[in-house]
């Protein structure tokens, strides 16, 4: 395998998506395949797995150490980024997309290259909506959120049932786990689970498929490398939306 | 190319299901991740290591691939105890658990968690860069023969796993048999470390780490060779093994078995595809060519 030194890159301009989620453009182009991810180095603090929103740029919500020190640089600031990593979306026909708040983010790109015909957008409140007006222009939008300030009133799954499967070959999913497993129980129930393709979070460390800590159970599937995106009859009897395991292996419900 | 039988091997106190190990630290997080090497025509598995406490590990990046290798700081990340019901559907199948402590004590504590659950362990005695731990202990003969024997005292078969970053890898080995080691496993990363120029920094969180890969399969043959004529204990070669080829160049330096772990970046059936190529029904015995190179 090559040397897959991290590249440095500096950040061009920071967008202000919603109060809680920011877009860190950068100066380098990376050739991926929509729902491929890097691994984006903050100098000092921590190397975390993010989905690319555009060839150039990552949209993030502050969580933890790495993303909160990341919310507190400034254009101008330097970064590194290896990847792309995983495996990415694969689409072929019509397709269903369906996002949750900042998982919203590895989804624009298949949005924006023209191969999502119906987009599901939820998110909490009306000001957290991630990139509806970008989705607006490429594809048939609804909305949900949780309190009602925006489309329908509640989960964005509650959306589906607006929608004819039967209509799609494909249904991609990113979001909060809970709500792609519940989106997965809907696709089982309507025997199609295995149209469904969700990326899947889970922690990570090497991001190559060597370390073991993204393995998932029972099928010892890598999210990094076998993944991040799966087959929703591959999730199904899984450990997903049930539990996950932590930076020291342990496992944690969902 | 020499060919080998097939078949079962033991190697020491462990029964096999051929000579080619995953190696620690590599895809042994889990149950299910070390099933699937295994049903991927792993010989045995080693576990990532277990240690008194969990730990979570150094902050990233905890590995970089570089030309010919990998470097990885990942600290010794592990849920310790509640690592035993990982092992729960692999009873039976060749797991050896790789168990690490700061103290003779502390070795004999975590062995202890797994009597009876797992066919061996391998103590990491090697690991490059973690404070306290592993080669901070393994490059000192006494404190390495304290720490087998009270691993060894357990009755559970014990390999040592040995650091090649220290002037003689043979007075270490020595130690390690007269600890009551069933095994030696040759040889954990080399120390290493790279520098991003773009961001004027060490690329791992750590700083340093430990080189593996193609890279240092030089510097694993002559380990092993220099502990075959140092110990009568099976040796297990280790670092950057990746074809059957080197499978045989390490058994000619006195090697009884190998494990391999970078190798998987490129091919997770790296298993299967080199015991294809390893094994013929027309093989010899391995005893025949294992430190063949001494003569």
């Amino acid at each position: 395998m090559h040397e897959q030194m991290p590249a440095g890159v500096t950040i061009t301009e920071i967008v202000e998506e919603t109060p809680s989620i920011r877009t860190f453009v950068f100066d380098r182009e990376i050739a991926a395949r929509p729902g491929q991810f890097v691994m984006v180095w903050v100098p000092g603090v921590d190397e975390i797995p993010m989905g690319l929103s555009s060839p150039s740029s990552i949209t993030v919500q502050k969580v933890g150490d790495a993303t909160t020190a990341l919310f507190a640089k400034n254009a101008g600031d330097r970064i590194g980024i290896r990847g792309p990593y995983g495996n990415g979306f694969a689409v072929s026909g019509r397709t269903l997309a369906i996002g949750g708040g900042v998982g919203t983010s590895p989804l624009l790109p298949l949005v924006e290259a023209g191969q999502v015909d119906t987009f599901l957008l939820g998110a909490r409140t009306a000001s957290e909506l991630l990139f509806a007006e970008r989705i607006r222009r490429a594809a048939a939008l609804m909305i949900a959120t949780d309190d009602g300030t925006a489309g329908h009133h509640g989960f964005v799954t509650e959306l589906v049932s607006r929608v004819d499967l039967a209509d799609f070959e494909h249904v991609c999913v990113c979001g909060p786990e809970v709500m792609m497993a519940a989106v997965l129980a809907i696709l089982d129930r309507e025997g199609c689970a295995e149209r469904g393709q969700f990326s899947i979070n889970r922690y990570m460390k090497c991001g190559v498929g060597l370390c073991g800590s993204c393995c998932t159970d029972p099928h010892g599937l890598r999210v990094c490398r076998d993944g991040p995106v799966f087959s929703g009859d591959v999730l199904l009897e899984s450990e997903f939306g049930r539990y996950a395991r932590d930076a020291s292996g342990s496992r944690h419900r969902v | 190319m020499v060919a080998l039988y097939p078949g079962p091997v033991e190697v020491g106190g462990i029964r096999l299901k051929n000579h080619l190990l995953l190696a620690a630290g590599i895809l042994g997080t889990t149950g299910a991740s070390l099933a699937r090497i295994l049903a991927n025509g792993a010989g045995g598995v080693v576990t990532k290591s277990i240690g008194p406490n969990p730990k979570e590990g150094h902050p990233g990046p905890c590995l970089v691939v570089v030309d010919g290798g990998i470097i990885n700081a990942m600290g010794l990340p592990n849920p310790s105890a509640a690592f035993v019901e990982e092992l729960t559907a692999l009873q039976g199948e060749p797991v050896v658990v790789s168990i690490f402590g700061g103290t003779p004590e502390e070795f004999r504590t975590v062995a202890g968690w797994f009597a009876g659950k797992a066919s061996g362990l391998e103590l990491n005695l090697s690991c490059p860069h973690a404070e306290g731990y592993g080669a901070a202990i393994g490059s000192d003969p006494a404190l390495v023969e304290e720490c087998t024997r009270a691993a060894a005292s357990l009755g559970i078969p014990t390999w040592v796993k040995l650091t090649p970053n220290v002037a003689d890898i043979a007075e270490i080995g020595a130690a390690a048999e007269r600890g009551g080691a069933d095994a030696i496993v040759a040889v954990n990363t080399v120390k290493a470390m790279r520098i991003s120029t773009a961001l004027r920094r060490p690329v791992l969180g750590n700083r340093f780490g430990g080189l593996s890969g193609k890279a240092i399969f030089p510097v694993a043959v002559r380990c092993v060779y220099d502990l075959y004529e140092a110990c009568s204990i099976p040796i297990i070669g280790c670092g950057g093994v990746s074809t059957a080829d080197n499978v045989v160049e390490m058994m000619m330096a006195g090697a009884s078995a190998v494990e391999i772990g970078s190798a998987v970046i490129d091919e997770i059936g790296i298993f299967a595809a080199i015991a294809d190529d390893l094994y013929d029904p027309d093989g010899i015995d391995a005893d025949e060519i294992v430190g063949c190179a001494h003569a």
